[in-house]
């Protein structure tokens, strides 16, 4: 009954923030909209190990919150390189 | 897995959510003409159909969806997307009746032939019927291995995925060859050097 009530706020979270990544008009409310949404999916992952009884999927959200994180680094750097070649060009 | 989830168990609730959300997500990148939303978009697309495979237990294609999907691609689009404008054109706005009547034909048959599938978790699908159950079977004495799909792919088939590995990483230092990204000697300016002796 807790992991359902948690996972039912886990995905009313997710919808909001999908209302921002839809509606938020910087480009940085977008970035910041994929990546908590990542965070989402895993707590989401995280869940579903506890309801279906095996916890060994949080090995699994872990590396997920990995790749959230590194490919908003990626993101973010990418966008600074950007401007710094466009300053140095 | 043993035996079948009823019909409304917490999976299937959130499988129902999970696949409510990407219908929802892919309307929305059809629908908005801002380049980089729709690239966002596919992110999170990414992410919620590897959340759909973890609850299905593909453990290792989820994860390769996150990795690809929502990791590499999304670099890639915005690399491309940053070579063109960031808006798409207003869309023309002429309909094209003959080109939705063959998606509707086309969708209608694939769902005609989704009938003739084995029942989900089917003993006597075919899937089920080859080597699939001796893995199972013998999996648990032959590899100490709790995960039978990685007893699989790092084990049985051990020099076959030892060869995917090969062939993907000589893919992936010739692209990187190819475009010189990050070179030690600083590409741009060691080619001009070299024009310049050619010119002479």
């Amino acid at each position: 009954m807790m992991f359902g009530a948690v996972t039912a706020a886990i995905f009313v979270a997710m919808g909001l923030t999908l209302v921002r990544a839809f509606a938020g008009p910087s480009l940085y409310d977008r970035i910041l909209a994929g990546n908590s949404f990542g965070t989402k999916t895993v707590l989401l992952i995280g869940l579903m190990g506890f309801i279906t009884g095996r916890p060994d999927f949080l090995d699994i959200a872990l590396l997920y919150a990995l790749i959230n994180f590194a490919s908003t680094i990626a993101i973010l750097r990418f966008f600074s390189y950007r401007r710094s070649q466009e300053e140095a060009a | 897995m043993s035996g079948f989830s009823p019909l409304m168990s917490p999976v299937v609730l959130i499988d129902l959510a999970l696949l409510t959300m990407l219908i929802l997500v892919a309307v929305a990148m059809l629908r908005s003409r801002h380049l980089f939303a729709v690239v966002m978009l596919s992110g999170i697309y990414s992410l919620l159909s590897a959340a759909f495979f973890v609850s299905l237990d593909a453990v290792d294609v989820a994860f390769t969806e996150a990795a690809v999907g929502a990791g590499i691609s999304t670099v890639l689009m915005l690399a491309g997307m940053l070579l063109t404008v960031r808006r798409e054109k207003p869309k023309t706005p002429g309909r094209a009746p003959v080109a939705l009547a063959v998606v509707l034909a086309m969708g209608a048959a694939l769902f005609y032939a989704t009938i003739d599938m084995p029942a989900f978790g089917d003993p006597q699908a075919p899937a089920n019927n080859y080597v699939g159950q001796e893995y199972v079977e013998r999996t648990a004495s032959e590899i100490p291995m709790p995960n039978i799909v990685t007893a699989v792919l790092a084990s049985y088939r051990g020099f076959d995925t030892m060869g995917e590995t090969m062939v993907i990483f000589t893919a992936g230092v010739a692209v990187l060859l190819l475009l010189g990204l990050g070179s030690v000697r600083g590409g741009r300016e060691v080619s001009d050097a070299k024009t310049k002796k050619r010119d002479d």
